[in-house]
């Protein structure tokens, strides 16, 4: 990653979302098809070492895409986010949610409503996404569920920068 | 850790969190810095109890405050462990990017 490259994380409305501010070195109309299309999604969504797998994508109101993070040992943990209003290639909202295999929405976990925005920022191009919780019990749940996840990943990180770390020490 | 955000959106419970990050305080102590009336400060103070980022005690007719580090460090945890599976993702998409402008 450029180190210019604008990137903030926020806690927002009033502890209801998180707000994402990202600048990416490549034109809106790229950066949108990254967003949209099921094989370019499958290329980056999760984060390493995760990987994506779509098993369904419909990207218009009303459609939905299915897909699951899949972990190195073969775990699947899915996802389904519901298309409500798109607007190519300004924006688009949508409503996340946990599911299993089938594409079944589990409903005792929270949904938040996805709200992504794509802008010119001369050569570049500016992606905000605002993740929104219907109330701060809601992403405290999402919070309580996320944490183990992403205290494994943080594991797996500092593995491999203490390879990198060893490998240039010898 | 109910609520933490949501305690931590407004700058007056922040400057509470952090003034009890110094040490312990009394209510009295806490509303001095800020132009509110009491019965408004106590309203943030019982927000800030109800998350769980502080606790408070009475002695006679003085409340003392405390903070409650291992809920701001869960919260703080969270945060950066968030942040840093966005800051992964996107870094994904910036070698994706770089390789399709390539093409």
């Amino acid at each position: 990653m450029k180190v210019d490259l604008r990137f903030e994380f926020l806690i927002s409305n009033e502890g209801r979302a998180i707000t994402v501010h990202r600048e990416f070195d490549a034109n809106r109309q790229l950066v949108w098809d990254c967003h949209t299309k099921a094989e370019l999604l499958d290329q980056w969504f999760a984060p390493k070492p995760l990987t994506t797998k779509t098993k369904h994508m419909d990207f218009r109101p009303g459609g939905y895409w299915h897909y699951a993070m899949v972990t190195p040992d073969g775990q699947e943990y899915w996802s389904r986010i519901d298309y409500q209003a798109i607007k190519p290639i300004d924006g688009y909202t949508a409503l996340d949610g946990f599911s299993d295999e089938a594409g079944a929405i589990n409903p005792d976990m929270p949904r938040s409503k996805w709200d992504v925005a794509f802008v010119d920022q001369s050569e570049r191009t500016l992606v905000t996404t605002v993740v929104l919780y219907s109330s701060a019990d809601d992403l405290q749940k999402a919070i309580g569920m996320g944490l183990k996840d992403g205290l494994t990943s943080t594991l797996e990180r500092l593995d491999e920068l203490l390879e990198d770390f060893r490998a240039r020490q010898e | 850790m109910d609520l933490v955000f949501h305690a931590l959106a407004d700058p007056t419970r922040r400057a509470v969190v952090q003034r009890l990050g110094k040490g312990e305080a009394t209510v009295s102590e806490l509303a001095e810095p800020f132009d509110m009336a009491l019965p408004s400060f106590l309203k943030h103070l019982g927000v800030l109890e109800k998350s769980h980022l502080i606790v408070s005690r009475k002695s006679g007719r003085v409340r003392t405050c405390a903070l409650q580090r291992e809920s701001l460090m869960a919260a703080e945890r969270w945060f950066t462990e968030q942040r840093a599976l966005w800051q992964n993702r996107y870094s994904n998409l910036d070698g994706l990017l770089a390789k399709m402008s390539g093409e």
